[in-house]
């Protein structure tokens, strides 16, 4: 598979677990293989990352027993996102609140992406990780370019007010 | 363009930043800028924000040997028959072992490997599943078939109809881009109480094909062919239910609007 390593990151960032992006790697591989002929190799990224955009949201529905999960039952920094990357970037788990005496801004950064709605998480990582332009993020996501312009400007704003509100604090 | 005020310009800040707003916008916004220190104060508190962010968000790195795993987990291009490669002289009982293998190994693969037709279904029930999550269902949400049918030019390689099927109560909810094998698919999204129904629609040359009734995970798929057009109909509703929606949106698509 071609550009695995933009489909790695992604599939992590979107089921927030390196072992479960793993298990969503071997589908989307699958998927990829069957239909691989018929790609260009100059869209050969977006194809990928759609795929595995995809194969993420059918594994995170298949472990939610096909619960929708509406946008008031998301917490802003719910507990399983800022674990995941406490887990991953700084060693044994801590708890947001730890996180933020420490101070330590690139784990709270990152924990208040993991936090993000995914309709929001996808966008942004896609923008700002990939650095893909507004009409490949609408390919892979299946929107129209207005809403990725509307979904990246909200998710910032999100981020900023958050990000703002921490440090008023401290 | 008229200059917009500071509400109108604050949205366009991110695209701006991104470079993304058209030529006219992003004109707009700079005869906005160059007279607001507000907004200009914004935009470079996003800019720093964004730069920031970029500078500190953490790619996750593929786990070695990934790749590898990833390759090795294909199935195999050409399954080597057991048989025909080893010289032909006459029956052993090494052939004869070696025949019964290769059948037991056509079995076995006939028996795993899913067929199209089960591949599709599957396909079809995940896009379904998929649209039920939060911001995934619709794109363009209207009860106007008017504002439905249009929103696909461009989109997709066909204009669905979009029959109103209101009064039969099945709301016209919406519609959506969606994508079947790899191929983009206009999607017709009605409601049935507080069921919803996905109708995937999309080209696919070959014989018309009548109805086919699949059953998977508790949805229904009811799938045909006409005049080279490919219609799927998702939804938890009852088969029965399902069945009916189908009739009236075909009988409702044929009179024409």
């Amino acid at each position: 598979m071609p550009h695995v390593d933009a489909a790695f990151n992604l599939a992590a960032w979107l089921v927030r677990n390196p072992a479960d992006a793993e298990d969503v790697m071997q589908d989307a591989m699958l998927r990829a293989y069957r239909f691989f002929p018929s790609c260009r190799e100059d869209t050969a990224r977006a194809w990928v990352l759609r795929i595995v955009r995809n194969a993420c949201y059918d594994w995170l529905a298949a472990k939610r027993g096909h619960v929708v999960v509406g946008f008031a039952d998301v917490d802003p920094l719910d507990t399983d996102g800022a674990r995941f990357t406490a887990d991953v970037f700084s060693g044994p788990a801590e708890d947001p609140e730890s996180i933020l005496l420490r101070e330590n801004r690139r784990d709270l950064l990152n924990a208040m992406v993991a936090a993000l709605p995914e309709e929001f998480r996808e966008v942004l990582v896609l923008r700002e990780m990939e650095e893909l332009s507004y009409k490949e993020i609408a390919d892979i996501v299946g929107i129209p370019q207005g809403t990725v312009m509307s979904r990246l400007s909200r998710a910032r704003a999100m981020l900023m007010r958050d990000w703002k509100a921490r440090d008023d604090h401290s | 363009m008229t200059i917009p005020d500071c509400h109108q310009a604050h949205p366009l800040l991110s695209a701006a930043i991104d470079g993304e707003l058209d030529p006219a916008a992003q004109a707009a916004l700079d005869r906005h800028l160059a007279g607001c220190d507000d907004c200009r104060k914004a935009l470079e508190e996003q800019k720093a924000f964004r730069d920031t962010l970029r500078s500190v968000l953490t790619r996750h790195q593929a786990p070695d040997g990934l790749h590898a795993r990833l390759m090795a987990s294909l199935p195999e291009e050409k399954p080597q028959p057991t048989v025909s490669s080893r010289p032909r002289r006459r029956w052993s009982h090494g052939a004869w072992a070696g025949s019964a293998l290769a059948l037991a190994a056509s079995i076995v693969l006939f028996v795993s490997v899913p067929s199209h037709q089960d591949e599709m279904t599957r396909e079809l029930v995940a896009a379904h599943v998929r649209s039920l999550m939060p911001g995934h269902l619709i794109d363009v949400p209207s009860s106007d078939q008017h504002t439905v049918k249009p929103w696909f030019n461009g989109r997709v390689d066909l204009s669905p109809p979009v029959p109103d099927l209101s009064e039969a109560g099945f709301p016209l909810l919406g519609g959506r881009l969606d994508y079947i094998e790899e191929r983009p698919s206009a999607v017709l999204v009605y409601g049935r109480r507080q069921h919803r129904i996905n109708l995937f629609v999309w080209p696919e040359p070959g014989r018309d094909r009548a109805v086919g009734q699949t059953q998977r995970n508790g949805y229904t798929v009811l799938s045909w062919r006409q005049g080279d057009i490919a219609y799927a109909a998702v939804s938890d509703l009852a088969a029965e239910e399902l069945a009916d929606f189908r009739r009236l949106w075909q009988g409702k698509a044929q009179e024409g609007p």
